[in-house]
This record gives structure tokens, C-alpha cells and sequence, in this order.
């Protein structure tokens, strides 16, 4: 692995999550673990994987167009004791062969990294087909899984290298294109299952994964000016769920979940559960994407007319707290 | 044919027969819960051939490296899977005596256990051709020179991801990587012809790279030969031909009985029909 030092999280932060994952990472587990495969379903070159095949060529496997097969090999190869990352859009990846995950993923614990890419609405002029806003929803119903949602791309980085030496399969929901925002301008202590108070504040907590983080962040610079201080959470693991934070956070007056991910089954739902049984708990706004298939547009804009931006998150902070 | 290998047939011959009744007794003591009799009693042959000789396999060393991989795709053919794991030592009279209680791992379907020789855990058809297929790429970049067994159903194959997993079995070149169709020709609702129009799987498959040979699948002496005298470029895809509920009058070809209870009376008339059978077979020696 390398340093986390501003120069590479400046060169990752052009690439990605999914280019410094597939172009830089990927690379760098294989050339240190013999047993590694990493497959895709004719989405290298896009992926940034050509680099990977040339070097690696005996540890790379192009399926072709059939995401349930793709599933099933790396299931194959996983229980032959090796660490398998399997690659393609978060949509096809998650849905497309959504069965063979649970089966050979889940319920028998195969080493697949599944590295979802462009999850949400990144895909912008695509259209429906390729958003992804259910998947967290339907990775982290399976038992045995792990999901994960890094906030910038050098949180995408670690984040893969630390998987690599776990045994159990994992989801990796990747965000945004190139030119990821970056969240850490430094090295700082990421463990999965810990979430990360990126910000202190007293009037209001909000947690964020993902893509969300960043205009987070930036709500909160907003809000400051106007003298209100939000807690800002970074809940880059979504399965294991942190539950200390969120006990640390109980007595909160308001909370506020947001995610590019449907409100149904996602981040919200996640902490929402938790609380659930709670005598003493927070009021909880849920920010995400509506239940409804989009008209698309291009991603940037999509972000606006659902509300995924921090001056409406600032608005919605700020809204909630003149009515508590 | 050597003389071993006729020892080999005859020894193989006489494993079935005790697989069939142990798999009557086992769909009998599951009672109420009923077992799928049909499809596991058209592929005791071949199983019996796989575990009675043909696959390299070590029930000292369930977790050997260099063993044959026997997938069970079509995993409701339970009866002839675990009976033909007792056969090799995998499993103990514990086990089959477990089948379908609760608590138990003896599942209506397989749990994947390798130390009792539970290669893949089953229940969702399908899903195991791709699995296959991932562990004979691994075993060709590991220079491993095992094998790996898919058993399949014909009704099965109605899954794409079988015809997904075959592509790319012809793509990578996988001579290591041998599918059998169990193929009875019925599915739960009928004939796999009338329900899906699903034929002609030799021009199919062989349209898709792989080489093919049909057998009767409950002669043991053809699985045998076939399995044994392996020498292929290309994977291989054997269609055994094979009657659904074979062995017992009143369930052969007879769609009632892919999942069902068996009565005492039904049992012990079905064991008389194996004894008759077995003593015309002796005879006829």
C-alpha cells in the first residue's frame, strides 16, 4: 500500500473510486498475494483494468456479459482458497445476479469482493438502468455480508486493501466518476465498522455515507456562519453497523441520515432500526432518493432536484431545528 | 476391458443397489416431510460411478488439494447424494439416520461441508455449472490435474446461467471440467419438452464447444468405460439417459413422485421389486 500523503490522494482523487481501485489498488494486492483473481463482465477498459490484465494476465478473468456467471465463477474460484474481486456497474453487479451473491456469497461465505461501480446516479444520461439506489438496501440483507461505502476515493483505497486480507465477502458500493471530491486531506485511522466523527457540534448530528459525506461537510462550513454546529459522520461501513456511535449520539435532539441511496433500505433504514427498540432516541429526518424511478438527466442536476446538496441540507438542518 | 475393471463394474453395481434401498429407507423414516424420490433415484448409477471408483478422493483426507470436485447441481437428488458419500466413507449411518430432522445439517438440500465431502451447498438450480467452471480455471493456473464434476438436471438447463457457464467452459478450454445431465426428461410439471420445449441437447451443447456423449444412464458398465477411458481437448458434456423414479414400478416416469411421502406398504413392496430385481440380476451373471 502506499502513503496517504497529499500527492496521492490529489492523483487518486482525479482517478476515482473506481479508477484508483481497479487502476492502482488492484494491482498492488496481486503483485503481494499469490492467490487473487479479478474478474469483470466485459467492463475493463472502462474500469481501468487494463493495466491489471497486462501485468496479471493469469489472475484476470473478462467473463463477457453475464453478470449471474460471473458470480458463480468468482464463487468457484473463492472456494478454491483465493481472494476473488469482481467488478462491474453497482446496478448489474447487485441485481442482475443478486441469487448467485446470496448463494455463494452469503450463505457460503465465498471470498468475493464485490467492487460496485457508479452506484447511485452517476451514470446520469444512462438513465434508470444504470442507477443504483437499491443496492445497499439488498447487499446488507444478506447475512454474512459486509458493506461498505467509501467517501472519497482514498477511502476507496484503504478500504480495498484492508479487505483483501479478510476472508468474508464484502461490498464496496463505489461512488461518483473522476475527480472524486476529496474528504481527507490526510491519513487518518479508518477501521471497518468504526464510523468516523469527521466534525464535533451540539445542535444536530447528521451521517452521511458515500458521495454525501462531502456535501455534508460542506453544509456544515454553511450552517456555522449562520452559528449552528453539526456533528458530521462519516458511516463509511454500513454493515457491521457502528451501534456505539449511534448509542453516543442517542440523546441527540435531531439527526439527520443522508445517502444517494433510496430512503427504503439504505443508510436511514440501517439507523432507523437501530433506534428503533430505543426508549430514549433522536428524532431521525431521512435525506436519500425517492421512491420512484428518476427522469434522467445528468448527475449533477439529479443531485439538485433530489436535494443531495449541502445548501438544502443546511436548509433542511436548520428548518428542523427552528421546529424542535 | 481389463479384469479390474469388470471388479470395478460389479463392485459399483452392487453399491447401487444398496444405495436405492437405503435412499427407500431414508424417504420412509423422513415421513411426513417426504423426500424427492424421482430425481434421486434416476441418477444412483451415475453417482454410484463416481463415488465407487471413477473421482480421486480421500475420505482420510476430505480436504486433499488434488481431489476431483463433484458438484451437485441438481441438489435435490439428495437420496443418491448422501448415500453414495456413505458409500465412500464421507458420511456415517449417523448421518443418513439424521436426514431430514431437525436440527440436523441433512438437509432437504446440501450444506456445504468438505470434511464430510459437501463440495457445494445445492437447493437453487442453476447455480453450480459457473462454480465449476471457476474451480477448473483455478485448477488449470494452479497445474492441479483434478477434476471437477458438474451432475446436472435436464430440466435444469432451462437456466441461462447454465448456457452462460457452458460459453465460457468452451471459451477457457476446461478438458478438466466434466457435466453429466441426469437426463429423465421430467421436471415438476411435466416433460421437459412439453413444459419448455427443451430437446436435442446433444446439438445444443456440442453447438456451444463441447464435446458430448449420450449413455444410458443406468448402465454401469457404459458410465464406467466413458468416465474412465477420459481423454478430451474440450470440456465434456455426458447426457445419461435415465428413467425418473428407476428401479420401482409404480414410480418410474411417474411425475408424482419428484417429491413425495412414502407409506410402509408402498416401501415394502418397493424393496421387494429391488430383491426380485437383484436376483435376476445375479441370475443373468
Amino acid at each position: 500500500m502506499q502513503e496517504i500523503n497529499k500527492k496521492n490522494i490529489r492523483i487518486w482523487s482525479r482517478l476515482g473510486q473506481r479508477g484508483t481501485i481497479c487502476g492502482v489498488a488492484l494491482p498492488e494486492i496481486a503483485s503481494k498475494k499469490e492467490n487473487c483473481y479479478v474478474i469483470t463482465a466485459d467492463l475493463a477498459q472502462l474500469s481501468s483494468l487494463e493495466r491489471f490484465k497486462t501485468i496479471y494476465p493469469s489472475k484476470f478473468i473478462n467473463i463477457g456479459i453475464s453478470e449471474q456467471n460471473m458470480i458463480g465463477v468468482a464463487g468457484g474460484l473463492a472456494l478454491e482458497g483465493n481472494c476473488v474481486f469482481a467488478t462491474t456497474y453497482a446496478t448489474f453487479l447487485t441485481m442482475r445476479c443478486y441469487e448467485q451473491i446470496r448463494h455463494n456469497l452469503g450463505y457460503q461465505k465465498a471470498n468475493v469482493k464485490l467492487l460496485g461501480s457508479s452506484s447511485g446516479l452517476a451514470m446520469g444520461m444512462s438513465g434508470n438502468t444504470h442507477y443504483s439506489y437499491e443496492d445497499i438496501a439488498i447487499m446488507r440483507v444478506i447475512p454474512n455480508m459486509i458493506v461498505l461505502s467509501p467517501a472519497d476515493a482514498t477511502e476507496a483505497y484503504r478500504m480495498v486493501h484492508m479487505v483483501s486480507d479478510y476472508e468474508e465477502p464484502v461490498y464496496i458500493r463505489l461512488s461518483g466518476a473522476l475527480n472524486n471530491e476529496i474528504v481527507y486531506e490526510d491519513s487518518y485511522l479508518l477501521e471497518i465498522g468504526k464510523a468516523i466523527t469527521l466534525r464535533q457540534g451540539q445542535d444536530a448530528v447528521v451521517i452521511a455515507t458515500g458521495s454525501m459525506v462531502i456535501e455534508t461537510l460542506k453544509a456544515a462550513k454553511l450552517l456555522e456562519e449562520k452559528g449552528i454546529s453539526i456533528k458530521v459522520i462519516n458511516m463509511h461501513t454500513i454493515k457491521p453497523l457502528d451501534t456505539e456511535i449511534l448509542e453516543s449520539i442517542s440523546e441527540t435532539n435531531l439527526i439527520i441520515t443522508l445517502e444517494e441511496h433510496s430512503i427504503i433500505g439504505g443508510l436511514g433504514s440501517a439507523v432507523a432500526e437501530y433506534f428503533s427498540s430505543k426508549k430514549i432516541k433522536p428524532r431521525q429526518i431521512m435525506l436519500g432518493l425517492p421512491d420512484a424511478f428518476l427522469k434522467p438527466a445528468e448527475y449533477e442536476y439529479l443531485k439538485q432536484q433530489n436535494g443531495l446538496y449541502a445548501e438544502n441540507i443546511a436548509a433542511i438542518v436548520e428548518k428542523n431545528l427552528e421546529e424542535s | 476391458m481389463t479384469d479390474a475393471d469388470k471388479e470395478m463394474i460389479e463392485n459399483i453395481t452392487i453399491i447401487a443397489n444398496r444405495m436405492r434401498k437405503k435412499a427407500l429407507k431414508m424417504a420412509l423414516e423422513a415421513g411426513k416431510n417426504g423426500a424427492h424420490l424421482g430425481g434421486g433415484l434416476s441418477c444412483i448409477e451415475i453417482l454410484a460411478t463416481l463415488y465407487g471408483g471413477i473421482a480421486k478422493l480421500d475420505p482420510q483426507n476430505p480436504l486433499w488439494k488434488g481431489r476431483d470436485r463433484i458438484l451437485i447441481s441438481k441438489a435435490h437428488c439428495v437420496l443418491a447424494y448422501y448415500t453414495a458419500l456413505y458409500e465412500r466413507g464421507f458420511l456415517k449411518e449417523e448421518d443418513l439416520n439424521n436426514f431430514e430432522k431437525n436440527g440436523s445439517d441433512m438437509a432437504g438440500h446440501p450444506l456445504r461441508n468438505l470434511e464430510k465431502g459437501i463440495e457445494y451447498s445445492g437447493g437453487s438450480l442453476g447455480m453450480a455449472l459457473s462454480v465449476g467452471v471457476g474451480m477448473a480455471i483455478d485448477a488449470k493456473q494452479k497445474k492441479r490435474n483434478n477434476k471437477i464434476f458438474v451432475l446436472l438436471g435436464d430440466g435444469e438447463c432451462e437456466e441461462g446461467a447454465i448456457w452462460e457457464a457452458m460459453m465460457s467452459a468452451s471459451h477457457y478450454k476446461l478438458n478438466n471440467l466434466i457435466g453429466i445431465i441426469d437426463r429423465n426428461h421430467l421436471q415438476y410439471d411435466g416433460t421437459t419438452e412439453e413444459v419448455a420445449g427443451l430437446d436435442n441437447f446433444t446439438e445444443r451443447i456440442s453447438s456451444f464447444g463441447w464435446d458430448v456423449q449420450e449413455v444410458d444412464g443406468h448402465n454401469i458398465k457404459e458410465l464406467w468405460n466413458i468416465l474412465k477411458n477420459y481423454d478430451h481437448k474440450k470440456p465434456f458434456m455426458i447426457i445419461a439417459d435415465t428413467v425418473k423414479g428407476k428401479g420401482i414400478s409404480f414410480m418410474e416416469n411417474n411425475p408424482k413422485w419428484h417429491h413425495s411421502q412414502l407409506s410402509l406398504s408402498q416401501y415394502e413392496q418397493a424393496i421387494k421389486e429391488l430383491d426380485k430385481e437383484n436376483v435376476e440380476y445375479a441370475g443373468n451373471q
